[in-house]
C-alpha cells in the first residue's frame, strides 16, 4: 500500500520533471528565435506581439482592477485590526502600500491573467494543433514557434507588469477609500504615508516578480496548447492544466524572486 | 504515354522519392515499407481503404510525421536530414490541402490565402488581394473572401484549403481527399482543375482519394495502399486490367468477403464477455 503510493509519488515526480523540461526546452527555443531569429531572416513579429498585450491586457483588467481594490480594501481592515492592538494605526497606509507593491499586487494579478489569458492561449493554440492547423503553418514554411509561442510570451511578459502597475495604483485606491471612509484616516494623511513609505525598490521588485510571472504564463499556456493531442476534450484539459500548472509555478518562482530581493536588501 | 523504364532513377530527377517508409502508432503498424516513386509533372493518386494509412503517408511525405525508418526525397533533397532553413525553402515550392481542411479559424478566407503570399513574397497589398481573388475564384469561391471558416459548409471548406494550397504556385501539389464531401459536379470541376493545372503549369499531384471515377480520371499512375504496403502502382489501363483479387475487390466496389463478416457480426452479438478488435479501430 505504502510502497504504491510511493511508487506513484515517484512515477509523478518524474512525470513533473519531463514536464518542466518541456517547458525549458520550449523556453530556449522560443529564446533562440527571438534573439537569434531577427539574423536568420524571421525578426520577431512585433505588431503580432502588440496584438497580444492589448488583448492580453484588456481580457484580465476589469477583472484586475476589481480584485485589486477589494485586496486593497481587505488589507487596510485587516492590517488597522492587527496595529490598533500596537496603538500604530498610523502605519496602516505604509502596510497597503508595501505589501501590495512588493506581492500582492504582481501575485494576484499574475493568477487572475493566469486564468484569463493563459487559459485562453491554450485553448487557442490547442485547438489549432487539434484541427491540424498547426500542421498547416508548417506545410506553408511558417514557423510556429516565431509566428504564435513568441508574440505570446512576449505579450505576457509586457502586459503582466503593466498590469501590476495599475494594480498597485487601484489596491493603494481601495485602501484608501477604507481607510478614510471607515477608520478615520484623513485623506491627505494617507496619501502622504503611502508616498512617504514606498521606495522605488519596492515598486520594481514587483515589476521584477510581474515579469518572471508573465514569462512563466506564456510558456506553460503555449508548451500545453501545442501539445494538445486529441480533440475538443484535450482541448479543455490543456486548459485547465494551464491554470492550475501556472499558479503552483508562479507561486514557488514568487518565493525564490523574493528570497532573492530580501538577500539583496539584507 | 510511354512507361517509365524501369531502371533505378537518380534521386534528382525525381519530384519525390520515398524509401522504405516504417511508421507505427504504440503497436499499431501504419506502414510497413512502402516504396513510391513520383516524376515530375507527374499526377500520382494513392488509393487505399479507410484507415489503410494513406493520410499518414502524406504526412511522412512532407515531413510532418517522421518515420520509424525510411527517407523521403523532394526534388533530391531529403527532408528528414536537410537544415530548417533549406526545409522553410523547399516547402515554399509545395503545397498541401489538408484532409480536414485545416482552414485558420480566426482569419477570413482571403487572410487564409494571403498569409503564404505575405509570408514569402514583397508583393504589394494590392497585387496580392487581386492573387487571392484569382486562386478563390480558381475553385468558385469569388464571394467569400471575407468570410471565416466556421461559416463555410464542409465543401467549400475543401475548396479553400485547396485554394490555399494554390497560393505560391507550388511545384508538387498534395491533396488528401480533395474531393470527399463534395457534390458530383463540384468533385468532376475540381477534377477538372487538377488536369487543367497539370497540363499548363506542369504541376506534380499526389492526391488521395477515394472515389474511383476521379481517381481514374486524373491519375498517370495510381497505387493501392494495402496493409502498410503499396500493393500496385501501375496506370489507370493496368491497374484497371490487373487480376490480383484484393485489387478487384477495391475496384468492382465489393465489401468484405461474406461469411467474414456475418461470422464477425455473430461473435459481435453472441460472445459478448469476449472483446473483439472492434475497440481499437
Ligand atoms: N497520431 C496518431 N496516433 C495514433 N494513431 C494514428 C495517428 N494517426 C493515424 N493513426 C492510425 O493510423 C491508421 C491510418 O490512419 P490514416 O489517417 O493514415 O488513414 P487513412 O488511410 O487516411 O484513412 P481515411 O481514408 O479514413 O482518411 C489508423 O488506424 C489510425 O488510427
Ligand atoms: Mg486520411
Amino acid at each position: 500500500m505504502f510502497a504504491d503510493a510511493l511508487g506513484r509519488t515517484g512515477a509523478l515526480l518524474l512525470d513533473r520533471l519531463a514536464e518542466t523540461g518541456r517547458l525549458w526546452s520550449l523556453a530556449l527555443i522560443a529564446g533562440r528565435q527571438t534573439l537569434v531569429g531577427p539574423f536568420r531572416g524571421t525578426p520577431v513579429r512585433v505588431g503580432e506581439a502588440c496584438r497580444q498585450v492589448i488583448r492580453s491586457g484588456n481580457q484580465s483588467l476589469p477583472l484586475v482592477s476589481l480584485i485589486a481594490a477589494l485586496i486593497g480594501g481587505i488589507l487596510a481592515l485587516q492590517s488597522a485590526y492587527q496595529l490598533r492592538q500596537l496603538g500604530a494605526e498610523n502605519l496602516v497606509a505604509d502596510l497597503v502600500a508595501i505589501s501590495v507593491t512588493r506581492e500582492l499586487a504582481p501575485l494576484m494579478t499574475a493568477i487572475l491573467v493566469a486564468g484569463r489569458a493563459g487559459s485562453a492561449i491554450a485553448a487557442e493554440l490547442g485547438t489549432m494543433k487539434v484541427s491540424e492547423e498547426i500542421d498547416a503553418l508548417t506545410v506553408i514554411g511558417v514557423d510556429p514557434i516565431s509566428y504564435l509561442v513568441v508574440p505570446r510570451i512576449l505579450g505576457l511578459l509586457i502586459a503582466v507588469p503593466c498590469l501590476t502597475l495599475f494594480a498597485d495604483l487601484i489596491a493603494v485606491v481601495g485602501g484608501l477609500l477604507v481607510g478614510v471612509l471607515v477608520l478615520d484616516i484623513g485623506i491627505g494623511t494617507y496619501m502622504a504615508d503611502t508616498v512617504a513609505s514606498l521606495v522605488m525598490e519596492d515598486l520594481w521588485g514587483g515589476v521584477l516578480k510581474a515579469f518572471v510571472f508573465g514569462g512563466i504564463i506564456g510558456l506553460v499556456a503555449c508548451q500545453q496548447g501545442l501539445s494538445t493531442r486529441g480533440g475538443a476534450q484535450a482541448v479543455g484539459r490543456s486548459t485547465t492544466t494551464t491554470v492550475v500548472r501556472s499558479i503552483v509555478l508562479i507561486i514557488a518562482a514568487d518565493l525564490f524572486v523574493t528570497a532573492l530581493l530580501y538577500v539583496r536588501n539584507a | 504515354m510511354t512507361v517509365a523504364a524501369p531502371a533505378p532513377r537518380a534521386t534528382d530527377d525525381l519530384a519525390i522519392r520515398v524509401c522504405g517508409i516504417h511508421k507505427s502508432f504504440g503497436d499499431t503498424v501504419v506502414l510497413a515499407g512502402v516504396d513510391l516513386e513520383v516524376e515530375h509533372g507527374e499526377t500520382l493518386v494513392i488509393l487505399g481503404g479507410s484507415g489503410s494509412g494513406k493520410s499518414t503517408l502524406l504526412r511522412c511525405m512532407i515531413g510532418l510525421e517522421k518515420p520509424d525508418q525510411g527517407t523521403v526525397h523532394i526534388q533530391g533533397t531529403d527532408i528528414f536530414a536537410a537544415s530548417e532553413s533549406r526545409l522553410v525553402r523547399l516547402r515554399q515550392r509545395l503545397g498541401m490541402a489538408f484532409q480536414s481542411s485545416a482552414l485558420f479559424g480566426s482569419m477570413t478566407l482571403g487572410q487564409n490565402v494571403d498569409l503564404p503570399l505575405s509570408e514569402f513574397t514583397e508583393l504589394p497589398e494590392s497585387t496580392r488581394e487581386i492573387i487571392v481573388d484569382i486562386k478563390l475564384a480558381l475553385v468558385g469561391l469569388e464571394g467569400a473572401v471575407d468570410r471565416l471558416p466556421a461559416q463555410l459548409s464542409g465543401g467549400m471548406k475543401k475548396r479553400a484549403a485547396f485554394a490555399r494550397a494554390m497560393a505560391l504556385d507550388p511545384d508538387i501539389l498534395f491533396c488528401d481527399e480533395p474531393s470527399a464531401g463534395l457534390d458530383p459536379v463540384t468533385a468532376a470541376g475540381l477534377d477538372r482543375l487538377l488536369l487543367q493545372l497539370k497540363s499548363v503549369f506542369g504541376i506534380t499531384m499526389v492526391v488521395v482519394t477515394h472515389e474511383l471515377a476521379s481517381a481514374f480520371a486524373i491519375a498517370d499512375r495510381l497505387a493501392l495502399i494495402h496493409k502498410g504496403r503499396v500493393l500496385i502502382t501501375d496506370t489507370p489501363d493496368k491497374v484497371r486490367a490487373c487480376t490480383d483479387p484484393i485489387v478487384r475487390q477495391f475496384l468492382d466496389r465489393e465489401p468484405e468477403e461474406i461469411e467474414d463478416s456475418h461470422e464477425r457480426f455473430r461473435q459481435f452479438m453472441l460472445d459478448e464477455d469476449e472483446p473483439g478488435e472492434s475497440g481499437d479501430g
